[in-house]
């Protein structure tokens, strides 16, 4: 059922989204609904359709059937001045200096060209490249140039940002300074929809997410949700080696470096406390830990999608 | 629309600049220019040359007042058929050995004899190397006639009452503007659309494509691009009209006032060629925009350049055809079809006065120009894009 974006709880909306490249089924009945306001992750490994996605939320391309919403609208072009799009492939013109390119990332959105150049230099002062605001975007490093084009997708100030893998070429010190931008312009209201293949980030920084495989979407919902759908897992070392305690411990526990791990049994850790004590288990460590992102992640969307993720590797 | 437009006006001036700013464009200018000042240059030295091989000296042996009445005749003669086609005379005194004289005079260099004339008027007889050119002969019988009979001596009076044009001549000079248009309009075009083919070529390598069409609809920016290109070229035929117009003043006596007067007035016939050369280069500009989309690499763009000037030499041929017939099945069926319809209306505003039928040419020119655009802006979309249409074709603006 279609949620009223008119109502101004939903920024994107959409519903059974199909779209098909010849036999292939990129996207394949994807529905979602990004809350105005928050910062959204889709994950998935490459090739899940989490690009394909992003395109058809933004009338790159038309899906094969389905539909959006997106600022209330259901032509995304007529939203185009109210959003800011950083593809994954990143580009600018190699001669444009990197003022002149902010500014006419800002003219494509509907900004004047002279108020487009005055804000591009702020905001290159702000972010420490004043100095390159009249350098051609060939002289700048890879690193830099995202940056400028970063600066040129929210230059008008948009109400809805969206970001495909933007943390990829950053190094550690930029992908802070992208976590913290994508932090500020949620809490001026702005919603953020951030594709990802490293669940570290939207760990960190999304309040909803959804996780696509194989074009489908395997979860839809809030992180805690996610990550509740695991029971947390008990590391216990205990000084005895055998006794009555062990009945407590579940079937399925493993030993990992002399500690058993187990998920906490359905009753809590209360039960299991005390039949550790009573049955005289000397407790050495005792850890209830709750599952990550990523548990939660093999979890739904099985050991391989997991696999394909791969770490996050900062340049 | 308002947002269509100021989306194109964005394309095209981020493209103008980057055209007209760079070191490419100076060589862009320059380039067409150097063939016309060669061939200004090589046919100069060629002219000179050919006047000196190809209008003979032919040596007179024989008393003064002869000479001065052959020359005479001669003089007539040039006056009639101009300098440069009247063979020239040079007098020489008769030598002891008039066998010596004449081998000697044959292998002079300077000047370059061709044959020699001795025995006088009444016994003339002419040796050396004619056989190939009968004209040279038949001038010299005409001038030992002249001078025979003494009537160079006298210049009848002829009075002459000078019109503008007859219709003979007008015909022929219209037609020969008409010709002069159509092949301007042609290079030109095909100058650039080479630059057409590749205009897409940047946006799809550096990957900014895709922001832009995140922002804009494709066919705006189509059409940005079109008329960036437009702008560019206007700038480019400015400079090549002025400095073609410099080069006739200097060379052309009279210069470009004595140029084939065409129907509908230069004021005017200047007026279409710049609209007609806007349609003509929107028209197979939206096409090659259209084709050169396809490409992704200037490799690609290079084999499509092949069959793409194939193809205009075939339409300039087929538009050329209506030269001196401006109302035949012919060139209306030339004036209809959309790729030649802007050469053949030039040739017709050459040679015809009428102007409501270039007012529908153009209303027509630009039909097709929205068409190209929007059926190149929906392949695009659709194979590059890798997205199909939802709307109907015939919706321009898609906002």
């Amino acid at each position: 059922m279609l949620r009223q974006a008119s109502s101004g709880t939903l920024a994107v909306e959409a519903i059974d989204l199909v779209k098909e490249f010849g036999e292939t089924r990129a996207v394949d009945g994807v529905s979602l609904a990004v809350p105005t306001g928050s910062i959204f992750g889709l994950l998935g490994p490459n090739g899940a359709g989490k690009t394909t996605t992003l395109r058809i939320l933004l009338g790159i391309i038309d899906p094969s059937s389905g539909r959006r919403l997106v600022l209330g609208r259901d032509r995304p072009l007529e939203a185009a001045p109210e959003i800011g799009y950083l593809p994954e492939e990143r580009g600018l013109y190699p001669a444009m200096h990197a003022r002149d390119a902010i500014a006419f990332l800002g003219a494509l959105r509907g900004i004047p060209l002279a108020e487009g150049r005055r804000r591009a230099d702020a905001l290159l002062s702000e972010h420490g490249l004043g100095d390159w605001a009249r350098k051609p975007i060939r002289t700048l490093s890879k690193g830099m140039a995202q940056i400028v084009q970063l600066l040129g997708t929210i230059i008008h100030k948009p109400r809805l940002i969206v970001l495909d893998e933007p943390f990829a070429g950053l190094d550690a010190i930029n992908q802070a300074r992208l976590e913290e931008l994508i932090r500020r312009e949620a809490r001026a209201g702005v919603t953020v929809i951030f594709s990802t293949h490293v669940i570290a980030h939207a760990e960190r920084l999304c309040e909803e997410i959804a996780i696509i495989a194989k074009g489908k979407v395997a979860f839809d919902g809030r992180v805690d949700e996610a990550r509740s759908r695991l029971r947390p897992v008990v590391r216990l070392r205990t000084r005895s080696s055998d006794g009555p305690w062990r009945s407590a411990i579940p079937p399925g526990a493993r030993r990992e470096g002399g500690e058993y791990v187990f998920e906490l049994p359905e009753g809590g850790p209360e039960p299991l406390l005390k039949a550790l004590i009573d049955g005289g288990a000397g407790i050495e460590t005792l850890a209830i830990e709750r599952p990550g992102l990523h548990d939660a992640f093999v979890a739904i969307a099985g050991n391989k999608a997991a696999s394909e993720m791969g770490e996050e590797k900062p340049q | 629309m308002m947002r269509f437009l100021r989306s194109a006006f964005v394309i095209a001036r981020r493209d103008f600049s980057a055209t007209v700013l760079s070191k490419a464009f100076i060589f862009f200018l320059l380039g067409p220019l150097f063939p016309l000042l060669m061939g200004g240059v090589f046919g100069g030295i060629g002219a000179r040359v050919a006047s000196q091989a190809e209008h003979p000296v032919v040596a007179v042996i024989g008393p003064q007042a002869e000479f001065d009445r052959l020359s005479a005749a001669r003089d007539q003669l040039a006056d009639a058929i101009g300098d440069d086609g009247a063979i020239r005379l040079v007098n020489y005194a008769p030598g002891p050995d008039l066998a010596a004289q004449e081998k000697e005079l044959l292998a002079s260099r300077d000047p370059p004899v061709r044959a020699v004339l001795s025995g006088g008027l009444d016994r003339p007889r002419v040796k050396g190397a004619l056989a190939s050119d009968p004209g040279a002969t038949g001038q010299l019988r005409l001038l030992i006639a002249s001078a025979r009979s003494g009537s160079a001596q006298v210049k009848p009076d002829l009075p002459v009452t000078n019109v503008a044009v007859s219709s003979g001549s007008l015909a022929k000079d219209r037609a020969l503007t008409a010709q002069i248009g159509q092949a301007l309009l042609f290079f030109l075009t095909l100058l650039l659309s080479g630059m057409l083919l590749s205009q897409l070529i940047e946006e799809k390598s550096n990957k900014i494509i895709e922001v832009i069409a995140a922002a804009i609809p494709i066919d705006a920016m189509f059409v940005g691009k079109l008329f960036a290109m437009l702008a560019a070229s206007v700038v480019g035929i400015i400079v090549w009209i002025s400095a073609g117009a410099l080069l006739i003043q200097l060379v052309k006596h009279g210069g470009v006032q004595t140029l084939p007067q065409p129907a509908v007035g230069w004021p005017t016939f200047l007026a279409l060629v710049i609209l007609y050369f806007a349609m003509n280069y929107l028209l197979l500009g939206a096409a090659f925009l259209t084709i050169g989309a396809q490409a992704t690499t200037v490799r690609e763009v290079q084999t499509m350049s092949m069959p793409v000037t194939f193809a205009q030499v075939i339409i300039f041929g087929f538009a050329s055809t209506v030269i001196g017939h401006p109302n035949s099945t012919q060139a209306l069926a030339a004036a209809l079809f959309p790729l030649s319809s802007p050469l053949a209306m030039l040739a017709r505003a050459a040679e015809e006065p009428a102007l409501w039928p270039h007012l529908l040419a153009l209303l027509w020119q630009a039909l097709w120009v929205a068409l190209i655009l929007r059926l190149g802006a929906q392949l695009f979309r659709k194979t590059v894009l890798k997205s199909g249409p939802r709307r109907p074709w015939w919706k321009l603006s898609r906002t």
